[in-house]
Protein backbone atom coordinates (compact mmCIF):
# COMPACT_ATOMS: atom_id res chain seq x y z
CA UNK A 1 0.00 0.00 0.00
CA UNK A 2 3.00 2.30 -0.05
CA UNK A 3 3.13 3.71 -3.58
CA UNK A 4 1.15 6.90 -3.96
CA UNK A 5 -1.50 6.81 -6.64
CA UNK A 6 -2.73 10.37 -6.30
CA UNK A 7 -1.80 13.75 -4.89
CA UNK A 8 -4.16 13.17 -1.95
CA UNK A 9 -2.80 14.35 1.37
CA UNK A 10 -5.03 11.81 3.10
CA UNK A 11 -3.43 9.04 1.07
CA UNK A 12 0.03 10.32 2.03
CA UNK A 13 -0.79 10.46 5.74
CA UNK A 14 -2.24 6.95 5.75
CA UNK A 15 0.53 5.45 3.66
CA UNK A 16 3.17 7.08 5.87
CA UNK A 17 1.70 5.01 8.70
CA UNK A 18 0.11 7.86 10.63
CA UNK A 19 -3.37 7.63 12.10
CA UNK A 20 -5.48 9.42 9.50
CA UNK A 21 -8.18 11.85 10.52
CA UNK A 22 -11.14 13.06 8.55
CA UNK A 23 -14.24 14.92 9.52
CA UNK A 24 -17.25 15.99 7.62
CA UNK A 25 -19.19 18.99 6.64
CA UNK A 26 -22.79 18.89 5.46
CA UNK A 27 -23.58 21.48 2.79
CA UNK A 28 -26.32 23.97 3.65
CA UNK A 29 -29.93 23.90 2.53
CA UNK A 30 -29.34 27.05 0.58
CA UNK A 31 -26.77 28.70 -1.63
CA UNK A 32 -24.73 30.56 0.97
CA UNK A 33 -21.15 29.33 0.57
CA UNK A 34 -20.16 31.04 3.82
CA UNK A 35 -21.77 28.21 5.79
CA UNK A 36 -19.49 25.65 4.16
CA UNK A 37 -16.44 27.87 4.51
CA UNK A 38 -17.15 28.53 8.17
CA UNK A 39 -17.39 24.81 8.96
CA UNK A 40 -14.26 24.14 6.94
CA UNK A 41 -12.33 26.87 8.74
CA UNK A 42 -13.30 25.47 12.15
CA UNK A 43 -11.77 22.06 11.52
CA UNK A 44 -9.18 22.48 8.77
CA UNK A 45 -6.14 22.28 11.02
CA UNK A 46 -7.40 19.29 12.99
CA UNK A 47 -8.00 16.77 10.24
CA UNK A 48 -6.26 15.60 7.07
CA UNK A 49 -9.28 15.93 4.82
CA UNK A 50 -12.93 16.91 5.11
CA UNK A 51 -15.77 14.82 3.70
CA UNK A 52 -18.59 16.72 2.08
CA UNK A 53 -21.85 14.82 2.24
CA UNK A 54 -24.04 14.30 -0.81
CA UNK A 55 -27.66 15.19 -0.01
CA UNK A 56 -27.49 13.14 3.17
CA UNK A 57 -30.72 11.55 4.40
CA UNK A 58 -32.02 12.44 0.94
CA UNK A 59 -32.65 16.06 1.94
CA UNK A 60 -31.95 18.40 -0.94
CA UNK A 61 -28.89 20.53 -0.24
CA UNK A 62 -26.15 22.43 -2.01
CA UNK A 63 -24.30 19.94 -4.20
CA UNK A 64 -21.41 18.08 -2.66
CA UNK A 65 -19.17 18.93 -5.60
CA UNK A 66 -19.84 22.68 -5.33
CA UNK A 67 -19.21 22.63 -1.58
CA UNK A 68 -15.99 20.65 -2.17
CA UNK A 69 -14.84 23.34 -4.60
CA UNK A 70 -15.40 26.03 -1.95
CA UNK A 71 -13.24 24.08 0.49
CA UNK A 72 -10.60 23.34 -2.11
CA UNK A 73 -10.32 27.04 -3.00
CA UNK A 74 -9.61 27.70 0.69
CA UNK A 75 -6.74 25.22 0.52
CA UNK A 76 -8.64 22.52 2.41
CA UNK A 77 -8.57 18.98 1.08
CA UNK A 78 -12.07 17.61 0.48
CA UNK A 79 -13.40 14.07 0.22
CA UNK A 80 -16.18 14.20 -2.34
CA UNK A 81 -19.04 11.97 -1.24
CA UNK A 82 -21.06 10.58 -4.13
CA UNK A 83 -24.24 8.57 -3.85
CA UNK A 84 -25.63 6.41 -6.61
CA UNK A 85 -29.22 7.36 -5.75
CA UNK A 86 -29.46 10.54 -7.79
CA UNK A 87 -27.21 10.19 -10.83
CA UNK A 88 -26.67 7.67 -13.58
CA UNK A 89 -23.29 6.60 -14.93
CA UNK A 90 -23.13 9.55 -17.29
CA UNK A 91 -23.57 12.08 -14.47
CA UNK A 92 -21.34 10.20 -12.03
CA UNK A 93 -18.44 10.01 -14.46
CA UNK A 94 -19.01 13.61 -15.43
CA UNK A 95 -18.91 14.76 -11.78
CA UNK A 96 -15.75 12.72 -11.15
CA UNK A 97 -14.11 14.62 -13.99
CA UNK A 98 -15.52 17.89 -12.66
CA UNK A 99 -14.01 17.14 -9.26
CA UNK A 100 -10.70 16.17 -10.84
CA UNK A 101 -10.66 19.44 -12.78
CA UNK A 102 -10.42 21.20 -9.39
CA UNK A 103 -7.86 18.61 -8.25
CA UNK A 104 -10.21 17.28 -5.60
CA UNK A 105 -8.18 14.19 -4.74
CA UNK A 106 -10.55 11.96 -2.72
CA UNK A 107 -13.97 10.49 -3.14
CA UNK A 108 -16.24 8.23 -1.11
CA UNK A 109 -18.70 5.98 -2.94
CA UNK A 110 -22.07 5.35 -1.34
CA UNK A 111 -25.52 4.16 -2.31
CA UNK A 112 -27.24 6.89 -0.27
CA UNK A 113 -30.24 6.84 2.04
CA UNK A 114 -33.51 6.01 0.33
CA UNK A 115 -35.31 9.10 -0.97
CA UNK A 116 -38.32 8.31 1.23
CA UNK A 117 -36.34 9.73 4.18
CA UNK A 118 -35.94 13.11 2.56
CA UNK A 119 -37.88 16.01 1.16
CA UNK A 120 -38.49 14.42 -2.25
CA UNK A 121 -40.14 11.18 -1.21
CA UNK A 122 -42.11 11.15 -4.46
CA UNK A 123 -38.97 11.33 -6.58
CA UNK A 124 -37.38 8.60 -8.64
CA UNK A 125 -34.16 7.00 -7.56
CA UNK A 126 -31.55 6.07 -10.11
CA UNK A 127 -29.20 3.35 -8.84
CA UNK A 128 -27.84 2.75 -12.31
CA UNK A 129 -24.64 1.64 -10.56
CA UNK A 130 -24.38 0.47 -6.97
CA UNK A 131 -21.74 1.75 -4.56
CA UNK A 132 -19.28 -1.05 -5.37
CA UNK A 133 -19.67 -0.49 -9.07
CA UNK A 134 -19.05 3.23 -8.48
CA UNK A 135 -15.77 2.31 -6.77
CA UNK A 136 -14.91 0.16 -9.80
CA UNK A 137 -15.84 3.00 -12.14
CA UNK A 138 -13.67 5.57 -10.37
CA UNK A 139 -10.72 3.18 -10.26
CA UNK A 140 -11.17 2.28 -13.92
CA UNK A 141 -11.26 5.93 -14.91
CA UNK A 142 -8.12 6.59 -12.89
CA UNK A 143 -6.09 3.45 -13.51
CA UNK A 144 -7.07 2.65 -17.08
CA UNK A 145 -7.63 6.26 -18.07
CA UNK A 146 -10.86 5.30 -19.75
CA UNK A 147 -14.57 5.98 -19.55
CA UNK A 148 -16.89 3.04 -18.87
CA UNK A 149 -17.77 3.25 -22.55
CA UNK A 150 -14.14 2.49 -23.42
CA UNK A 151 -13.00 5.87 -24.78
CA UNK A 152 -9.78 7.39 -23.53
CA UNK A 153 -9.97 10.18 -20.96
CA UNK A 154 -7.73 13.18 -21.50
CA UNK A 155 -6.11 13.85 -18.11
CA UNK A 156 -7.73 10.97 -16.15
CA UNK A 157 -8.99 11.76 -12.62
CA UNK A 158 -6.31 11.12 -9.98
CA UNK A 159 -8.66 10.34 -7.14
CA UNK A 160 -8.07 8.31 -3.97
CA UNK A 161 -11.15 6.11 -3.81
CA UNK A 162 -12.97 5.13 -0.67
CA UNK A 163 -16.11 3.32 0.35
CA UNK A 164 -18.22 3.03 3.45
CA UNK A 165 -18.70 -0.01 5.63
CA UNK A 166 -21.29 -0.62 8.26
CA UNK A 167 -20.07 -3.28 10.68
CA UNK A 168 -23.44 -3.17 12.43
CA UNK A 169 -25.97 -3.71 9.67
CA UNK A 170 -27.48 -7.13 9.25
CA UNK A 171 -26.70 -9.88 8.53
CA UNK A 172 -23.47 -9.66 10.54
CA UNK A 173 -21.79 -12.70 8.97
CA UNK A 174 -21.56 -11.04 5.56
CA UNK A 175 -20.17 -7.75 6.87
CA UNK A 176 -16.58 -8.90 6.41
CA UNK A 177 -17.19 -10.65 3.05
CA UNK A 178 -18.89 -7.43 1.97
CA UNK A 179 -15.79 -5.46 2.97
CA UNK A 180 -13.72 -7.95 0.96
CA UNK A 181 -15.92 -7.26 -2.06
CA UNK A 182 -15.46 -3.50 -1.72
CA UNK A 183 -11.71 -3.96 -1.51
CA UNK A 184 -11.79 -6.26 -4.54
CA UNK A 185 -13.64 -3.48 -6.38
CA UNK A 186 -10.81 -1.10 -5.53
CA UNK A 187 -11.69 0.70 -2.29
CA UNK A 188 -8.42 2.13 -0.99
CA UNK A 189 -9.86 3.48 2.23
CA UNK A 190 -12.97 2.69 4.22
CA UNK A 191 -14.93 5.00 6.49
CA UNK A 192 -17.25 3.13 8.80
CA UNK A 193 -20.68 3.83 10.16
CA UNK A 194 -20.70 5.56 13.57
CA UNK A 195 -19.36 3.16 16.17
CA UNK A 196 -20.93 2.92 19.61
CA UNK A 197 -20.82 -0.85 20.06
CA UNK A 198 -17.07 -1.28 20.44
CA UNK A 199 -17.17 -5.02 21.05
CA UNK A 200 -19.02 -5.69 17.84
CA UNK A 201 -16.71 -3.37 15.91
CA UNK A 202 -13.64 -5.10 17.32
CA UNK A 203 -15.05 -8.48 16.33
CA UNK A 204 -15.67 -7.18 12.81
CA UNK A 205 -12.18 -5.74 12.37
CA UNK A 206 -10.61 -8.85 13.92
CA UNK A 207 -12.34 -10.99 11.33
CA UNK A 208 -11.26 -8.53 8.62
CA UNK A 209 -7.66 -8.67 9.86
CA UNK A 210 -7.78 -12.49 9.93
CA UNK A 211 -8.55 -12.39 6.23
CA UNK A 212 -5.73 -9.91 5.61
CA UNK A 213 -8.18 -7.20 4.61
CA UNK A 214 -6.74 -4.58 6.94
CA UNK A 215 -3.49 -4.86 5.00
CA UNK A 216 -5.27 -4.08 1.75
CA UNK A 217 -7.22 -0.98 2.71
CA UNK A 218 -7.16 1.74 5.35
CA UNK A 219 -10.04 1.42 7.77
CA UNK A 220 -11.09 4.69 9.36
CA UNK A 221 -13.42 4.20 12.31
CA UNK A 222 -16.51 6.42 12.23
CA UNK A 223 -17.13 8.42 15.39
CA UNK A 224 -20.07 10.71 16.16
CA UNK A 225 -20.32 12.37 19.57
CA UNK A 226 -23.80 12.30 21.08
CA UNK A 227 -25.22 15.72 21.91
CA UNK A 228 -27.91 14.42 24.22
CA UNK A 229 -29.72 11.30 25.37
CA UNK A 230 -32.48 12.24 22.93
CA UNK A 231 -30.05 12.02 20.04
CA UNK A 232 -28.78 8.66 21.30
CA UNK A 233 -32.31 7.28 21.46
CA UNK A 234 -33.10 8.64 18.02
CA UNK A 235 -29.97 7.06 16.56
CA UNK A 236 -30.77 3.76 18.25
CA UNK A 237 -34.39 3.57 17.18
CA UNK A 238 -34.74 5.57 14.02
CA UNK A 239 -31.50 5.50 12.06
CA UNK A 240 -31.21 2.39 9.90
CA UNK A 241 -28.22 0.17 10.56
CA UNK A 242 -27.15 1.98 13.75
CA UNK A 243 -26.16 0.04 16.87
CA UNK A 244 -26.33 2.11 20.07
CA UNK A 245 -25.93 -0.13 23.13
CA UNK A 246 -28.13 0.55 26.16
CA UNK A 247 -25.15 1.41 28.36
CA UNK A 248 -24.45 4.50 26.20
CA UNK A 249 -28.02 5.65 26.71
CA UNK A 250 -27.84 4.85 30.42
CA UNK A 251 -24.60 6.82 30.78
CA UNK A 252 -26.05 9.89 29.06
CA UNK A 253 -29.29 9.61 31.05
CA UNK A 254 -27.23 9.48 34.22
CA UNK A 255 -26.03 13.08 33.94
CA UNK A 256 -27.95 16.35 34.08
CA UNK A 257 -29.36 17.58 30.80
CA UNK A 258 -26.88 20.45 30.53
CA UNK A 259 -23.97 18.04 31.04
CA UNK A 260 -25.06 15.48 28.45
CA UNK A 261 -23.24 17.12 25.54
CA UNK A 262 -19.96 17.07 27.49
CA UNK A 263 -20.63 13.46 28.46
CA UNK A 264 -21.14 12.68 24.76
CA UNK A 265 -17.78 14.24 23.90
CA UNK A 266 -16.14 12.31 26.74
CA UNK A 267 -17.57 9.03 25.46
CA UNK A 268 -16.33 9.81 21.97
CA UNK A 269 -12.84 10.64 23.25
CA UNK A 270 -12.71 7.44 25.31
CA UNK A 271 -13.83 5.37 22.33
CA UNK A 272 -11.18 6.86 20.05
CA UNK A 273 -8.50 6.24 22.67
CA UNK A 274 -9.58 2.63 22.99
CA UNK A 275 -9.85 2.04 19.24
CA UNK A 276 -6.48 3.69 18.51
CA UNK A 277 -4.91 0.58 20.01
CA UNK A 278 -6.94 -1.87 17.94
CA UNK A 279 -5.11 -3.73 15.20
CA UNK A 280 -6.37 -2.72 11.77
CA UNK A 281 -7.70 0.72 12.70
CA UNK A 282 -5.84 3.15 10.42
CA UNK A 283 -7.66 6.30 11.33
CA UNK A 284 -10.83 8.00 12.44
CA UNK A 285 -13.65 9.71 10.65
CA UNK A 286 -15.21 12.16 13.09
CA UNK A 287 -18.73 13.06 12.07
CA UNK A 288 -19.76 15.78 14.49
CA UNK A 289 -23.11 16.49 12.92
CA UNK A 290 -23.80 20.25 13.01
CA UNK A 291 -21.28 20.33 15.85
CA UNK A 292 -18.08 20.91 13.93
CA UNK A 293 -16.74 23.26 16.60
CA UNK A 294 -16.20 20.27 18.88
CA UNK A 295 -13.82 18.49 16.50
CA UNK A 296 -10.72 20.41 17.70
CA UNK A 297 -11.40 19.48 21.33
CA UNK A 298 -11.85 15.80 20.46
CA UNK A 299 -8.70 15.68 18.32
CA UNK A 300 -6.60 17.45 20.96
CA UNK A 301 -7.85 15.28 23.79
CA UNK A 302 -7.07 12.03 21.97
CA UNK A 303 -3.52 13.23 21.29
CA UNK A 304 -3.82 13.44 17.53
CA UNK A 305 -3.03 17.14 17.29
CA UNK A 306 -1.06 18.58 15.61
CA UNK A 307 -1.63 16.70 12.39
CA UNK A 308 1.42 15.15 10.73
CA UNK A 309 3.15 17.08 7.96
CA UNK A 310 3.89 14.69 5.12
CA UNK B 1 -48.88 -12.32 -13.16
CA UNK B 2 -49.65 -8.64 -13.60
CA UNK B 3 -50.96 -7.17 -10.35
CA UNK B 4 -53.45 -4.32 -10.44
CA UNK B 5 -55.65 -2.56 -7.93
CA UNK B 6 -58.96 -0.82 -8.34
CA UNK B 7 -58.90 2.91 -8.88
CA UNK B 8 -60.93 4.95 -6.40
CA UNK B 9 -64.55 5.17 -7.60
CA UNK B 10 -64.42 9.00 -7.41
CA UNK B 11 -61.63 9.06 -9.97
CA UNK B 12 -63.59 6.84 -12.35
CA UNK B 13 -66.79 8.90 -11.90
CA UNK B 14 -64.84 12.06 -12.68
CA UNK B 15 -63.68 10.53 -15.96
CA UNK B 16 -67.05 9.09 -17.08
CA UNK B 17 -69.59 11.61 -15.77
CA UNK B 18 -70.05 13.32 -19.14
CA UNK B 19 -70.71 10.10 -21.08
CA UNK B 20 -74.18 8.60 -21.45
CA UNK B 21 -73.41 5.11 -22.73
CA UNK B 22 -70.61 3.37 -20.86
CA UNK B 23 -69.21 -0.15 -21.15
CA UNK B 24 -67.34 -1.62 -18.19
CA UNK B 25 -64.91 -4.07 -19.71
CA UNK B 26 -63.26 -6.75 -17.60
CA UNK B 27 -60.46 -9.17 -18.40
CA UNK B 28 -60.44 -12.82 -17.49
CA UNK B 29 -56.69 -13.09 -16.95
CA UNK B 30 -54.33 -11.60 -14.35
CA UNK B 31 -56.73 -8.93 -13.09
CA UNK B 32 -59.33 -11.61 -12.42
CA UNK B 33 -56.84 -13.60 -10.36
CA UNK B 34 -55.80 -10.54 -8.37
CA UNK B 35 -59.45 -9.54 -7.97
CA UNK B 36 -59.14 -6.10 -9.49
CA UNK B 37 -60.75 -6.37 -12.92
CA UNK B 38 -62.58 -9.64 -13.52
CA UNK B 39 -66.27 -10.34 -14.03
CA UNK B 40 -67.02 -9.83 -10.33
CA UNK B 41 -65.31 -6.44 -10.18
CA UNK B 42 -67.04 -5.40 -13.42
CA UNK B 43 -70.42 -6.10 -11.79
CA UNK B 44 -69.49 -4.20 -8.65
CA UNK B 45 -68.22 -1.14 -10.52
CA UNK B 46 -71.19 -1.11 -12.91
CA UNK B 47 -73.62 -1.28 -9.99
CA UNK B 48 -71.82 1.49 -8.15
CA UNK B 49 -71.89 3.75 -11.21
CA UNK B 50 -75.57 3.04 -11.87
CA UNK B 51 -76.39 3.92 -8.27
CA UNK B 52 -74.35 7.08 -8.46
CA UNK B 53 -76.07 8.25 -11.64
CA UNK B 54 -79.57 7.34 -10.34
CA UNK B 55 -78.88 9.36 -7.19
CA UNK B 56 -77.80 12.24 -9.39
CA UNK B 57 -81.05 11.88 -11.35
CA UNK B 58 -79.28 11.19 -14.64
CA UNK B 59 -80.14 8.36 -16.95
CA UNK B 60 -77.12 6.53 -18.23
CA UNK B 61 -76.52 3.21 -19.86
CA UNK B 62 -73.88 1.17 -18.03
CA UNK B 63 -73.23 -2.23 -19.60
CA UNK B 64 -70.92 -5.04 -18.54
CA UNK B 65 -68.68 -7.35 -20.49
CA UNK B 66 -65.62 -9.43 -19.61
CA UNK B 67 -63.28 -10.66 -22.32
CA UNK B 68 -61.08 -13.71 -22.14
CA UNK B 69 -58.10 -11.37 -22.64
CA UNK B 70 -57.70 -7.72 -23.53
CA UNK B 71 -54.12 -8.14 -24.72
CA UNK B 72 -55.13 -10.24 -27.70
CA UNK B 73 -56.59 -9.12 -31.06
CA UNK B 74 -58.83 -12.14 -31.26
CA UNK B 75 -60.77 -11.41 -28.09
CA UNK B 76 -60.86 -7.63 -28.53
CA UNK B 77 -62.51 -8.22 -31.92
CA UNK B 78 -65.59 -9.44 -30.01
CA UNK B 79 -66.38 -5.77 -29.32
CA UNK B 80 -66.31 -4.71 -32.96
CA UNK B 81 -70.04 -5.17 -33.65
CA UNK B 82 -71.20 -3.22 -30.58
CA UNK B 83 -68.41 -0.67 -30.07
CA UNK B 84 -70.51 2.16 -31.53
CA UNK B 85 -73.18 1.57 -28.91
CA UNK B 86 -70.87 3.20 -26.35
CA UNK B 87 -69.50 6.69 -25.75
CA UNK B 88 -66.71 5.36 -23.56
CA UNK B 89 -65.20 2.15 -22.22
CA UNK B 90 -63.90 1.74 -18.71
CA UNK B 91 -61.37 -1.06 -18.99
CA UNK B 92 -60.48 -3.00 -15.88
CA UNK B 93 -57.59 -4.70 -17.64
CA UNK B 94 -53.96 -3.85 -16.90
CA UNK B 95 -52.32 -1.00 -18.79
CA UNK B 96 -51.56 -3.41 -21.62
CA UNK B 97 -55.21 -4.28 -22.15
CA UNK B 98 -56.38 -0.65 -21.96
CA UNK B 99 -53.86 0.39 -24.60
CA UNK B 100 -54.51 -2.55 -26.88
CA UNK B 101 -58.23 -1.74 -26.84
CA UNK B 102 -57.49 1.95 -27.44
CA UNK B 103 -55.29 1.13 -30.42
CA UNK B 104 -58.02 -1.06 -31.90
CA UNK B 105 -60.96 1.31 -31.42
CA UNK B 106 -59.51 4.67 -32.34
CA UNK B 107 -62.61 6.81 -31.83
CA UNK B 108 -63.81 5.36 -28.53
CA UNK B 109 -62.42 6.90 -25.33
CA UNK B 110 -60.75 4.24 -23.14
CA UNK B 111 -60.59 4.94 -19.41
CA UNK B 112 -58.51 2.80 -17.08
CA UNK B 113 -60.44 1.46 -14.11
CA UNK B 114 -57.43 0.00 -12.33
CA UNK B 115 -53.89 1.02 -11.54
CA UNK B 116 -51.39 -1.52 -12.82
CA UNK B 117 -48.98 -2.09 -9.95
CA UNK B 118 -46.38 -4.72 -10.69
CA UNK B 119 -45.46 -8.23 -11.75
CA UNK B 120 -46.09 -10.23 -8.64
CA UNK B 121 -47.47 -13.20 -6.84
CA UNK B 122 -50.37 -13.89 -4.53
CA UNK B 123 -48.43 -14.28 -1.32
CA UNK B 124 -51.42 -14.79 0.95
CA UNK B 125 -55.16 -14.20 0.80
CA UNK B 126 -55.57 -10.51 0.00
CA UNK B 127 -51.81 -9.90 -0.37
CA UNK B 128 -50.02 -9.52 -3.69
CA UNK B 129 -46.32 -8.69 -3.77
CA UNK B 130 -43.82 -7.74 -6.43
CA UNK B 131 -41.35 -10.27 -7.77
CA UNK B 132 -40.14 -8.96 -11.14
CA UNK B 133 -39.55 -5.65 -12.91
CA UNK B 134 -39.04 -7.15 -16.35
CA UNK B 135 -35.51 -5.72 -16.61
CA UNK B 136 -35.01 -7.88 -19.67
CA UNK B 137 -31.84 -9.59 -18.46
CA UNK B 138 -32.49 -12.00 -15.61
CA UNK B 139 -29.91 -12.21 -12.82
CA UNK B 140 -31.74 -14.78 -10.66
CA UNK B 141 -29.21 -17.54 -11.36
CA UNK B 142 -26.61 -15.45 -9.53
CA UNK B 143 -28.76 -14.25 -6.65
CA UNK B 144 -30.16 -17.45 -5.22
CA UNK B 145 -33.41 -17.06 -7.11
CA UNK B 146 -34.34 -13.81 -5.31
CA UNK B 147 -34.48 -10.66 -7.42
CA UNK B 148 -32.51 -7.62 -6.19
CA UNK B 149 -33.82 -5.48 -9.05
CA UNK B 150 -37.46 -5.72 -8.05
CA UNK B 151 -37.18 -6.43 -4.33
CA UNK B 152 -34.41 -4.10 -3.18
CA UNK B 153 -35.58 -0.49 -2.84
CA UNK B 154 -32.21 0.60 -4.27
CA UNK B 155 -31.92 -2.31 -6.71
CA UNK B 156 -28.43 -2.87 -5.29
CA UNK B 157 -26.73 -5.66 -7.23
CA UNK B 158 -24.00 -6.07 -4.63
CA UNK B 159 -25.96 -5.81 -1.41
CA UNK B 160 -27.14 -5.48 1.20
CA UNK B 161 -26.74 -1.75 1.76
CA UNK B 162 -26.02 -0.42 5.22
CA UNK B 163 -29.72 0.01 5.96
CA UNK B 164 -30.57 -3.68 6.38
CA UNK B 165 -31.79 -4.26 9.93
CA UNK B 166 -33.15 -7.52 11.38
CA UNK B 167 -33.87 -8.76 7.89
CA UNK B 168 -35.90 -5.68 7.00
CA UNK B 169 -35.36 -2.84 4.56
CA UNK B 170 -34.54 0.70 5.68
CA UNK B 171 -37.69 2.02 4.02
CA UNK B 172 -40.07 0.03 6.22
CA UNK B 173 -40.15 -2.64 8.89
CA UNK B 174 -42.84 -4.31 6.74
CA UNK B 175 -40.49 -4.81 3.79
CA UNK B 176 -38.07 -7.72 3.67
CA UNK B 177 -34.47 -6.90 2.82
CA UNK B 178 -33.99 -8.64 -0.52
CA UNK B 179 -30.33 -9.22 0.23
CA UNK B 180 -31.13 -10.89 3.54
CA UNK B 181 -33.38 -13.24 1.55
CA UNK B 182 -30.64 -13.78 -1.03
CA UNK B 183 -28.11 -14.61 1.67
CA UNK B 184 -30.53 -16.95 3.45
CA UNK B 185 -31.13 -18.76 0.19
CA UNK B 186 -27.43 -18.90 -0.77
CA UNK B 187 -26.80 -20.45 2.64
CA UNK B 188 -29.57 -22.99 2.14
CA UNK B 189 -28.03 -23.86 -1.22
CA UNK B 190 -24.57 -24.05 0.38
CA UNK B 191 -23.40 -21.43 -2.12
CA UNK B 192 -22.25 -18.61 0.15
CA UNK B 193 -18.98 -18.63 -1.80
CA UNK B 194 -20.95 -17.00 -4.60
CA UNK B 195 -21.71 -14.00 -2.39
CA UNK B 196 -18.24 -12.59 -2.92
CA UNK B 197 -18.51 -12.64 -6.70
CA UNK B 198 -18.93 -9.00 -7.69
CA UNK B 199 -21.99 -8.44 -9.84
CA UNK B 200 -20.85 -6.53 -12.93
CA UNK B 201 -22.26 -3.17 -13.94
CA UNK B 202 -25.64 -4.00 -15.40
CA UNK B 203 -26.68 -3.40 -18.98
CA UNK B 204 -29.95 -1.52 -18.43
CA UNK B 205 -30.59 -1.13 -22.14
CA UNK B 206 -32.89 -4.16 -21.89
CA UNK B 207 -34.79 -2.36 -19.11
CA UNK B 208 -37.09 0.60 -19.73
CA UNK B 209 -33.95 2.70 -20.21
CA UNK B 210 -33.58 1.27 -23.72
CA UNK B 211 -37.00 2.45 -24.83
CA UNK B 212 -40.10 0.33 -25.50
CA UNK B 213 -39.14 -3.31 -25.71
CA UNK B 214 -40.16 -5.88 -28.26
CA UNK B 215 -39.66 -9.59 -28.70
CA UNK B 216 -39.53 -10.80 -32.28
CA UNK B 217 -39.68 -14.51 -33.01
CA UNK B 218 -39.19 -15.37 -36.64
CA UNK B 219 -39.88 -19.05 -35.90
CA UNK B 220 -43.43 -18.41 -34.73
CA UNK B 221 -44.35 -15.68 -37.22
CA UNK B 222 -47.03 -16.52 -39.76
Amino acid sequence: MSTLNTASHLEKVLKAGHIGLTSECGPPRGSDAEEVKKKGALIRDYVDAINVTDNQTAMTRMSSLAACVHLKLMGIEPVLQMVTRDRNRVALQSDILGAASFDIPNMLCLSGDHQSFGDCAQGQNVHDLDSMQLVQTARYMRDEGKFLGGDKIKRPPKIFVGAAANPFADPFEIRVPRLAKKIACGAEFIQTQCIYNLDKFKEWIRRAADRGLTEKTFIMAGMTPMKSVGMAKYMKNRVPGMDVPDDIIARLSGVAKDKQAQEGIDICVEHIQELKEVNGVSGFHIMAIEWEEKVPEIVERVGLYPRPKV
Amino acid sequence: MIIAEKKPIEEIIDEVKDFDRILILGCNECVTVCEAGGKKEVEILASALRMYFINKGSEKKVDEKTLERQCDHEYLEELRSTIDDYDAIVSLACGVGVQFAAEKYLTTPLIPGVNTVCLGANEARGLWTERCQACGSCVLARTGGICPVSRCAKRVLNGPCGGSTNGKCEISKEVDCAWQLIIDRLKALDKMGDYEKVAPIKDWSTDRAGGPRTVTREDVKI
